[in-house]
């Protein structure tokens, strides 16, 4: 100990600090730059783009390049005109096609999730309920579909319930007819199902396995069977995990495309579908961005609800 | 508690669904036949075929080029906003950042591609930038999604890490960039490696936001495999998809290893201190 410490001052000359002082003398802390580099990416790239579609959906189709009437027109001696066209979404609510691929994708995703929370609740359940090695591995195997490709799965999904397809080949084995199962509203349900349920799974899972077993002792010991004993106790307690899992599989799936396009039939009507259809094949955008404002009025309330949740693990 | 016969059959049923199509689509890749559910023999053959297509091998390198981009920019960006959300408790714009950061989860993707093209399109009209839409604008879309799954890992990470190793950095007078490099940068590492491939996979994967940024000639792996799959049966899908879940599966373990190993580590330095 007859080593003397070293003086604070030398650490100035680290690059570190030098950095720092760099920064610090054109006027950036080190703080606001972490904060506005994202900040600025998302209101750029997130923020104004939403607020473009809005603007868009009030405008109105036009051949040319954009395909939409600017809402702003300059005229002689510096007068500004502001045109805005509410066409689109009288058109939204009197042309029975929208109407009804809103309400169709609303009754869909709401379907799928039930399912889904009914199919991923044992599930996540039974995972948190296991062993310290099996529930490891268990969620492996939960996780995995989640990071294989999505449009890659619900291919899979086709092959398996196609006219020839794995479903009708096992059971011509017991001569059971071939079952009509693609392009059918069916086939979205379990496209939607299988494709989230991982999405179900994981936040029931992360809340169920926090659960305490004495609670569940505790009832048990005075003589609750064990579903009285789940309602009482089990599901009250999972109910913000419902929730997000919930969520996270009726948001998306409301504005889901891919499903639709590649397992439902012809009439198989969603939101999403029509706005690919409207923007691609009618060139309309701003009747597509008039539906995806629509769009953004149902799940709003949803994705506030998740923001909460998010914000709230964020705090603790 | 009673172990009852319902939650195993249940989770028996469940992961059948999960993985019955997946495993039937693997083993159909090695099938000979071109009707991919009627099984003929082994073979190799619609690999053959995927190594020859060149259409399909230039999707593939543009959208592993866009993939690495965006992942790489997002995790910069991610972690930013997780730092800044995690450990700066109060500054203005705060709640509306928390909003902004986590709506990308689960905005739909139709609308986040719509309100991209359209922005890019404005852009373009008013400033002149960005001319056209093609790699570019995919990686722009691709990071703004992404760089919100980087921030929910890292986040996640940043909250659970015991803050006094910071603390105590900073008394003994390290700079915050200093602490950052010199010990919350190692801690937060496995959470960034596997937010950098969540959000490389993501991107790989996207179809519906590409589809409306991407312009002439630069068509991502899932436009060219959608358009196939829309053609009809198409058996070297089968051979793509089986490489692709191959690498997943491996990604996805070394990920989950990593992951187990730095959950693990200070928990068994708890145990041996208390031995």
């Amino acid at each position: 100990m007859n080593q003397a410490p070293k003086p604070l001052e030398r650490q100035g000359h680290r690059p570190w600090q030098r950095a720092e002082q760099a920064l610090r003398r054109i006027g950036l802390s080190g703080r606001a730059l972490v904060i506005m580099a994202p900040a600025i990416w998302l209101t750029v790239f997130f923020l104004i783009p939403l607020a473009v579609v809005f603007g868009i959906s009030l405008s109105s189709k036009q051949f040319g390049r954009p395909p939409y009437s600017s809402l702003l027109t300059f005229g002689e001696a510096g007068t500004v005109q502001l045109t805005l066209h509410l066409s689109n979404f009288v058109k939204l609510f009197s042309d029975s096609l929208y109407v009804s691929a809103y309400l169709n994708s609303i009754k869909i995703a709401a379907v799928a999730t039930v399912i889904a929370l009914a199919l991923g609740y044992p599930m996540a359940y039974f995972i948190a309920r296991a062993s310290d090695r099996w529930r490891n591995v268990l969620l492996m195997l939960v996780i995995l579909p989640f990071w294989t490709s999505f449009l890659l799965r619900v291919y899979a999904l086709t092959g398996f319930m196609r006219g020839n397809g794995v479903i009708n080949n096992f059971l011509g084995l017991f001569g059971i007819d071939p079952l009509i199962m693609m392009q059918t509203d069916f086939a979205v349900y379990v496209g939607i199902v299988y494709t989230y349920l991982p999405f179900m799974i994981l936040p029931l899972y992360t809340n169920l396995v926090k659960l305490d077993e004495a609670l569940l002792e505790a009832s048990a010991d005075l003589g609750a069977r064990p579903y009285r004993t789940f309602l009482a106790i089990t599901l009250p307690l999972s109910v913000p995990g419902i929730v997000a899992g919930s969520m996270l599989v009726f948001i998306p799936a409301i504005g889901e495309f891919v499903i639709p396009s590649l397992l439902g039939g012809p009439g198989t009507l969603m939101i999403g579908r029509v706005l690919w259809d409207e923007f691609f094949s009618n060139t309309n955008w701003p009747r597509a961005a008039a539906v995806a404002i629509a769009m953004l009025v149902v799940v709003v309330v949803p994705i506030m609800l998740m923001q909460r949740a998010q914000s709230a693990t964020v705090e603790r | 508690m009673r172990k009852g016969w319902f939650l195993p059959t249940a989770a028996i049923l469940g992961f059948t669904f999960l993985y019955a199509p997946i495993i039937s689509l693997v083993v159909f890749s090695f099938n000979e036949n071109r009707l991919v559910t009627v099984w003929s023999g082994f073979s190799l053959k619609w690999y053959g075929e995927l190594f020859a297509d060149p259409q399909i091998l230039g999707a593939a390198g543009l959208s592993l080029q866009i993939a690495f981009a965006s992942a790489s920019i997002a995790l910069v960006l991610g972690t930013l906003m997780a730092i800044a959300l995690v450990r700066f408790r109060r500054f203005r714009g705060r709640t509306m950042l928390a909003g902004m950061i986590s709506a990308p989860l689960v905005m739909p993707d139709v609308i986040t591609g719509l309100s991209l093209l359209l922005l890019f399109v404005a852009m373009e009209s008013l400033f002149g930038w960005p001319a056209g839409r093609g790699t570019m604008t995919i990686i722009i879309a691709h990071t703004t999604f992404c760089m919100a799954y980087v921030f929910v890992v890292v986040q996640s990470r940043l909250v659970d890490m015991d803050i006094s190793l910071e603390e105590a950095a900073m008394d003994l007078g390290a700079t915050p960039l200093r602490v950052f490099i010199d010990i919350t940068l190692p801690i937060i590492a496995p959470a960034l490696i596997s937010g950098w491939l969540l959000g490389f996979t993501l991107s790989l994967d996207d179809l519906v936001i590409s589809s409306f940024v991407s312009g002439p000639g630069s068509s991502t792996l899932p436009m060219v495999i959608f358009s196939k799959i829309k053609l009809g049966v198409s058996p070297d899908v089968n051979a793509l998809a089986t490489i692709i879940i191959g690498l997943v599966a491996l990604g996805v373990g070394v990920a989950t290893a990593l992951q187990l190993r730095g959950q693990r580590k200070p928990y068994s330095r708890v145990g041996r201190a208390q031995k």
